[in-house]
């Protein structure tokens, strides 16, 4: 393998690992406040990539303001699909959000294949972040993919500070540690739940809409992300944000590297270093905690 | 609480979570209504049916019956021991591809089959069990899931898996002393009786662990782990045998399923698959084995009746939204399942709280 | 329920079949200390029970104490010292084990079986180191021996009447005479007792307290409570703990006149 190829899979591997991140995040907030376990998530992932399919036409080239449109409109039914369903959710025990969202995600399912129907589409990149820079002999990394990891990046920075250093922020963190106490203190738990629900769809939205002219959107694309979301939060510790990204990396470089070297049998290879983990340290890498 | 730090309060939480609804199984001591004889009478039914009714429902209620071992083997876990296990079709899939392998082009015995596939599905338990057995709670569901998922991914990506479409059985098991052939599971009424055999088997393996010392263990583990471990238990070990026995068992259910499907593909492992077992579990009523057997009845004609053109005409092409729904409606109001009903009518609560007998 | 039977004398073998010396103590804790993130919630506690004595552990809340029988019982990892158990270094053995070997424990939260009658609750933990669970033919409900040994145990807790019933209906005095029965039908010789008295009234505190005496002679008791009189009136010796250390260690009438646990604890009033 020379270097150029090497510095390729590198970044191929990071901007996976970022992508990940980003839905792993949601998943691992919603379920360390709120306590929910969410088979849907994959859902909102696939929701965020069929919008980039739907509003391209709307939007043209103005690609970021699509993300935006997109990541608002995902918000919003967030905030809505927490308060007609998931706020039930919350005292029933795991088997029965376990099977409540399952069935969710088959009725997304349907309605998508109502909506849109079930072929595969591609999406464009802007015509902005076309092509690429060489990276010596013939290797070329394309601009998307660079732009790809940057906003992840930027929004993982986003979601630090948020988390850390604003009120909001203290609220969730209060939240995650001690639920009651929190309601004690008078801040209104619900409107909390709501919004750190529809971030986390908004979060796992945006990673669709990014990950969208990259790898095509198809029926399926919400499943395999979801497990692999498991493997990463399992990895990282639930409830930790930081625990998330450094899972999502490593996961990010054993998948693309396993691709590589292992051909058939790559698809293994996650699973192999969440054994690992478990054998290690089942309580996940990072202490919980954010 | 005042608890250490140490304590992981969020891990605690997850635990009781799935810990505490999940319900009485009448094991310890209860006997629900009718005692013995309704699931004996329920395996008269099984085994006259042939008698009146067509091949294609006789085909289905094979099918039915082959859930419902599935969904007995789950309940084990579930149910007796508290464990909810997102990844149980690893294992009936295992079962099945194993059945076929070793099946070649010519057939295998039945004798050399049957510990073939439990055994194969008893190992990949035990390895999965020890290492899922170090979580608790959510972890444990989302570990079952992924380790389901690995095998999923070396039977769908695999040459020696047999790829996404599968692999046919070219042979049907046979049982034979020297020549002479005992039992042809080819034949669809050996077959038919050999599954309903299979299934009133279980049931009473089931029922008789559930009612020895290691079934109570296990029943005191779903209560209160922390407790059993107070009092000496070494509750790791118990946990994994249920594991591996659930395991085992499913696979017995996977044989018999590349059996009547005539070949296997990798969609036996997929967690729709593991979704749908615990789905039949809840629509039963979790905690029992009558719920489960009901359960998988229940489910299965269910998506039958979902699918079914003939009586839903164009909504059978969205059985995912019809039955999405459903199971929401369902699950929202009988977290009890059916049997759940049938306890509440009964007022079964009431005759417990006052004269409960002690042995 | 009559008093009477907690204070008739029970045969001393019924629950403690090994040698009841006090002279050697049967549970010991050396130099234990546990940190959390660098905070030291025990820091180089000693403390030991020996049969036949009660040692009560008292302190303010964050003292310390659960942490310490939380040690004692194997959930807990130390992060130093030692704790030896009838001879045995068993600072590495699992709780199971220790509970295996006699150390038994309860909860300040009651840990009952809920939804199984008082009988099973106590049958199930007395079939704890029962050989042969792998013996699925016999029925569990069948096992006389191990009837035998909860109905003894409900017999000294006072519940054998209510053996029938389904545990969460009895009162909370009940249950945690239930909690202390459980532990009993282990054949534990020692025991760790993490506020039973929690929440029981002036009569329920009596009973149980002429239960810890009852168990006072064939048994080495460690016993954790905030009820100060109920201390002072049963325990033999009584450590006290400050910010996870030990600050006095002594029997309950030099506890009382020590200057330095007036100023950290009895003093300020709790």
């Amino acid at each position: 393998m020379t270097t150029a190829t090497f510095l390729v899979q590198c970044l191929n591997a990071v901007q996976y690992g970022l992508l990940l991140f980003l839905v792993a995040s949601g998943l691992t907030l919603i379920f360390g406040i709120m306590g929910v376990i969410n088979l849907a998530h994959g859902s909102f992932y696939m929701l965020g990539a069929y919008l980039a399919f739907a509003l391209a036409p709307w939007f043209g080239d103005w690609f970021l303001m699509r993300l935006v449109a997109g990541v608002a409109l995902a918000a919003i039914f967030g905030y809505l699909l927490e308060w007609v369903f998931f706020s039930f959710l919350y005292e029933r025990d795991h088997l029965q959000q376990v099977l409540l969202t399952y069935a969710l995600i088959l009725v997304f399912e349907e309605l998508r294949s109502l909506a849109v129907g079930n072929d595969v589409h591609g999406v464009a990149a802007p015509a902005w972040l076309a092509g690429g820079f060489h990276l010596g002999g013939l290797m070329e990394y394309p601009w998307y993919r660079v732009f790809a990891s940057a906003a992840c990046l930027v929004v993982a920075l986003a979601l630090y500070a948020v988390v850390n250093r604003t009120r909001l922020g203290m609220m969730i963190r209060a939240g995650a540690s001690n639920r009651d106490m929190v309601r004690g203190l008078g801040v209104d738990i619900r409107r909390l739940y709501r919004i750190v629900f529809a971030g986390g769809v908004a979060l796992a939205a945006l990673a669709g809409m990014i990950a969208a002219p990259l790898s095509s959107v198809y029926p399926g694309m919400g499943s395999s992300v979801l497990i692999i979301c498991f493997v990463v939060v399992v990895i990282g510790g639930i409830g930790s944000i930081t625990g998330a990204l450094v899972a999502s990396l490593l996961v990010g470089f054993v998948d693309t590297f396993g691709k590589v070297f292992f051909a058939e049998w790559s698809g293994v290879g996650v699973y192999v270093l969440m054994a690992i983990v478990l054998v290690w340290r089942p309580e996940g890498l990072m202490k919980r905690g954010f | 609480m005042a608890s250490d730090d140490g304590a992981d309060d969020l891990r605690s939480d997850a635990a009781a979570g799935t810990r505490a609804d999940v319900g009485a199984l009448p094991d310890i001591g209860r006997r629900e209504a009718g005692g013995w004889l309704v699931p004996a009478a329920a395996a008269l039914a099984f085994a006259a049916l042939p008698l009146v009714v067509s091949p294609y429902a006789q085909d289905l209620i094979v099918r039915i019956a082959i859930y419902a071992i599935f969904a007995l083997s789950l309940e084990l876990l579930v149910g007796a021991t508290g464990l909810v296990s997102l990844g149980h079709a690893a294992f009936l899939g295992i079962g099945a591809y194993v059945t076929v392998l070793a099946s070649g082009d010519s057939g295998a015995s039945l004798a050399l089959l049957v510990p073939l596939a439990m055994a194969a599905a008893a190992g990949y338990a035990i390895v999965v069990g020890a290492l899922s057995l170090r979580t608790r709670g959510v972890y444990f569901i989302m570990v079952t899931l992924a380790f389901a998922q690995m095998a999923y991914f070396v039977v769908h990506d695999t040459k020696a898996g047999g790829g996404s479409d599968g692999i046919f059985l070219y042979a049907k098991p046979t049982l034979a002393i020297g020549a002479q052939t005992l039992l042809d599971l080819g034949q669809r009424l050996p077959f038919y009786y050999t599954v309903v055999a299979v299934l009133v088997l279980t049931y009473a393996f089931i029922a008789l662990l559930l009612g020895s010392r290691f079934g109570h263990a296990l029943a005191g583990i779903r209560v209160n782990e922390q407790r059993m471990r107070a009092a000496g238990f070494s509750t790791t070990p118990y946990k994994l045998a249920a594991f591996t026995i659930a395991g085992a068992l499913a696979g017995l259910a996977g044989l018999l399923l590349a059996v009547k499907d005539g070949a296997v593909n990798p969609e036996l492992l997929s967690w729709h698959e593991s979704g749908a077992v615990l789905l039949m579990l809840i629509f039963g009523g979790i905690g029992s084995l009558r719920g489960a057997v009901l359960g998988a009845i229940c489910f299965t004609l269910l998506k039958e009746l979902f699918q079914s053109e003939a009586l839903l005409g164009s909504l059978a092409s969205h059985w995912q939204l019809t039955l999405g729904l459903t199971i929401i409606a369902f699950v929202a109001a009988l977290p009890r399942g059916l049997i759940g009903i049938g306890a509440r009518l009964r007022g079964v609560r009431a005759a417990r709280a006052g004269a409960a007998r002690s042995t | 329920m009559p008093t009477g039977s907690l204070m008739s004398a029970l045969p001393a073998q019924v629950f403690a079949p090994r040698e009841a010396t006090s002279a050697t103590p049967l549970l010991e804790a050396i130099g234990l200390g546990r940190r959390f993130r660098g905070l030291a919630a025990v820091d180089n506690v000693s403390i030991d029970v020996c049969v036949g004595e009660i040692h009560a552990v008292i302190g303010t809340n964050g003292a310390g104490k659960s942490t310490l029988i939380n040690m004692l019982s194997g959930e807990l990892a130390p992060s130093a010292g030692s704790v030896r158990f009838g001879g045995n270094d068993v600072t590495r053995w699992s709780q199971p084990r220790r509970a295996r070997a006699g150390l038994g424990r309860s909860y300040q939260r009651t840990t009952i079986f809920a939804e199984f009658s008082v009988l099973e609750n106590c049958r199930l933990t007395a079939q704890a180191s029962e050989p042969g669970p792998w013996r699925i033919w016999e029925r569990a409900a069948n096992d006389t021996r191990a009837i035998a040994v909860a109905m003894r145990a409900l017999a000294a807790a006072g519940l054998d009447g209510d053996a029938g019933r389904i545990a969460s209906t009895l009162s909370h005095g009940a249950k945690r005479q239930l909690e202390i029965a459980m532990c009993l039908a282990t054949a534990p010789r020692a025991l760790l007792l993490d506020e039973p008295l929690a929440g029981m009234g002036a009569e329920e505190t009596g009973r149980m307290l002429a239960l810890l005496a009852s168990l006072k002679e064939t048994h080495a008791i460690l016993l954790v409570e905030h009820d100060m009189d109920a201390v002072f009136k049963v325990a033999d010796r009584i450590t006290v703990m400050v910010n996870g250390q030990v600050i006095a260690s002594d029997v309950p009438e030099q506890i009382r006149s020590d200057r330095a646990v007036r100023e950290a604890y009895l003093g300020d009033g709790h």
